[in-house]
């Protein structure tokens, strides 16, 4: 860290609810960097401002004070629609339900992002197929989510996320639904990703066996960082 | 981008088309509706334009009572005589022909049967003014015509009602006190642009008619008809010059007659059936509203529904404006086919009207676009508030929905 410009910067991000009596301060003067290249898991109690972070992190919201760098942009300062920008041009997200479109094939979902972004059809297809194969469901483009399991959808949605070739993939419980085997698939589905391509992965989790995976733990309490190193495993499971 | 976004409008309508059915259905009827309406109405004016030029558009019709026709003013005017009729012939030279025309209802009796019908008292002149042939036996002789005898010519529906099939000619009917010879059929005309039996009629010679059915020498209407090619205006100043003198109407006082010709009854009679059009028409306009807020109330519905996949579609980078053009999109192609299915839905109901009613079949194009375009209207003043909605949504919230 500190030779090159960080992919992710908060400086005193601080993200306050509500007003008086029922304020609530989701996080308080947050400070930390994400270099580009790295794996990092989030951690903490519920209420401790993890998932208020991501969504900070993906451009979903803005802070209410202090600043967001991302990749030398000043977040804190766009609007709705630049952020928008921001999302579709350099992020991709996984979420722990999936949120895939129902009635909607596997091809159709993938495509999305790239409509926005004005992709032509050919192209977008095509992409969507690379996608699709790189994730391990060649041979299921055609099929709506209801007809694939939990983690075939989530593998879905994996290849939305990298279809737009981003810097940074935000997963927010990637495997909260999944069972323990189709979560190391998921998980080793992520690791290449980041090894293999250079994609940056932010992830949100309650499970110490997948943050395991990650080279990075940052333990939030009270909407502060309480620590941030190595996960418990050594920083590498593989 | 535009298509892409029909595109996927399209595919969107077609993913719940039951729900996508039900939404369109007001625009549907309020389109067809206002189609089948301004369609029908349209026949039906041609159809009273087509009459009266078959009338012929050189026929003048000169009623006593002034032309403001104030009730009361028609009842004290002195009714006209059959020397009047001779006057008018005799005296204006672009008058090819004229004709008296007295008309009461009465009851004709052939053996077990009767029929209540209408008699009028005229001559030849009037048959041939109007074109009107007699198709079995003959006409009335100008000595039946000048003596007043009892002879009598039918209209087709009252010969259906007497006699059925069966050839009438030499018969004698009778109307009340009057026992009268049948000499002739008149060819069978169809129902007036009024709908009323044009064939339920019973011609008599007039001064038959005077003596034996009115009980007076009086002649309720003269037919004039103008000779072709010449100027109807100019043959209506001089009849009217022609009668305030034989009626001695001085100078300053209004006339105690009218002379209408057939343009004026047309329009009168077209007036009447644009108005009906028109008032029709204002109530299916209201359920094109009505069928434009079943959108909105739709769409604001399928908004809430797709709560989360908007928030989907807002977190991998779509723009308030692309989401607000998706659902403005959506209803207004929605709205776009509802127009679409109604238009040929009020084009087939108006043909089957028309060919019930016996009227021409008329579309008029400037109403189909006109219903088009506005059903495409509708889909954007009622699509735009729940499209705005969707696009304003937040996405972090939109995507814990449910």
């Amino acid at each position: 860290m500190g030779q090159q410009t960080p992919l992710i910067e908060f400086r005193d991000v601080s993200k306050v609810y509500g007003q008086g009596e029922a304020e609530v301060r989701a996080l308080d003067k947050a400070n930390f960097q994400i270099a580009t290249g790295d794996f990092v898991a989030i951690m903490g109690p519920s209420g401790s401002g993890k998932s208020t972070a991501m969504n900070l992190i993906g451009c979903l919201d803005s802070p209410t004070s202090g600043e967001y760098i991302f990749n030398g942009v000043q977040v804190s300062s766009l609007d709705r629609d630049q952020r928008a920008l921001l999302r579709r041009n350099y992020l991709g997200f996984v979420f722990q339900g999936y949120n895939l479109l129902a009635r909607t094939s596997a091809l159709d979902n993938v495509e999305l992002p790239m409509i926005y972004k004005g992709v032509d059809r050919g192209e977008r297809r095509q992409r969507a197929l690379e996608a699709l194969a790189k994730v391990g469901l060649a041979g299921r483009e055609y099929h709506d989510p209801s007809e694939l399991s939990g983690g075939q959808q989530q593998r879905v949605a994996i290849a939305r996320a990298l279809v737009g070739h981003p810097d940074l993939i935000l997963a927010d419980e990637p495997t909260g639904n999944l069972d323990t085997r189709m979560s190391r698939e998921i998980m080793e589905l992520l690791t290449a990703l980041n090894k293999d391509d250079g994609i940056t992965i932010v992830m949100v989790t309650h499970e110490e066996d997948m943050a395991e995976y990650a080279h990075r733990l940052i333990w939030m309490v009270d909407g502060k960082v309480e620590r941030d190193g190595k996960p418990a495993g050594g920083g590498s499971r593989r | 981008m535009i298509w892409e976004t029909v595109r996927l409008a399209v595919q969107a309508i077609f993913r719940n088309t039951m729900r996508s059915v039900l939404t369109v259905l007001g625009i549907v009827i309020g389109v067809a509706a206002v189609i089948a309406m301004v369609t029908v109405g349209q026949g039906s004016t041609d159809q009273v334009t087509a009459d009266v030029e078959k009338l012929g558009t050189n026929i003048l019709m000169v009623t006593p009572g002034g032309p403001d026709r104030s009730p009361g003013a028609g009842s004290i005017a002195e009714p006209f005589t059959l020397q009047d009729v001779d006057a008018i012939i005799d005296q204006i030279s672009s008058v090819e022909t004229a004709a008296p025309y007295g008309q009461t209802a009465t009851t004709a009796i052939y053996g077990a049967q009767s029929a209540k019908t209408s008699v009028v008292g005229t001559d030849n002149r009037y048959l041939e003014a109007v074109d009107w042939p007699v198709v079995m036996g003959r006409a009335f002789l100008s000595s039946e015509v000048t003596s007043g005898k009892p002879v009598c010519i039918l209209g087709e529906t009252v010969r259906q009602n007497l006699f059925g099939n069966t050839d009438p000619i030499g018969e004698t009917i009778r109307l009340n006190a009057l026992s009268c010879e049948v000499v002739g059929l008149l060819e069978a005309k169809g129902a007036s642009s009024f709908g009323t039996d044009q064939d339920d009629v019973i011609g008599l010679p007039m001064k038959t008619f005077q003596r034996r059915v009115s009980g007076n020498s009086d002649v309720g209407m003269i037919f004039v008809s103008v000779s072709d090619g010449l100027s109807t205006e100019r043959a209506m100043s001089q009849i009217e010059a022609l009668m305030r003198e034989r009626r001695r109407i001085s100078e300053g006082e209004d006339d105690d007659f009218s002379i209408m010709d057939m343009k004026e009854i047309a329009s009168m009679l077209t007036g009447i059936t644009n108005v009906l059009t028109g008032l029709l028409s204002a109530v299916a306009a209201v359920s094109l509203l009505v069928g434009g807020i079943g959108i909105m109330n739709i769409m604001l519905v399928s908004v809430t529904e797709r709560t989360r996949e908007i928030g989907i579609r807002l977190a991998v980078g779509a723009q308030t404006s692309q989401v607000l053009m998706q659902f403005l999109v959506e209803a207004i192609v929605l709205s776009m086919i509802g127009g679409l299915v109604g238009i040929v839905l009020g084009l087939v109901l108006a043909g089957l009207a028309s060919n019930m009613m016996a009227i021409p079949f008329a579309p008029n194009f400037v109403v189909v676009a006109g219903a088009f375009v506005f059903s495409a209207a509708v889909g954007v003043i009622f699509g735009y508030f729940p499209a705005r909605r969707a696009a304003k949504l937040d996405p972090i919230e939109a995507l814990r929905h449910q």
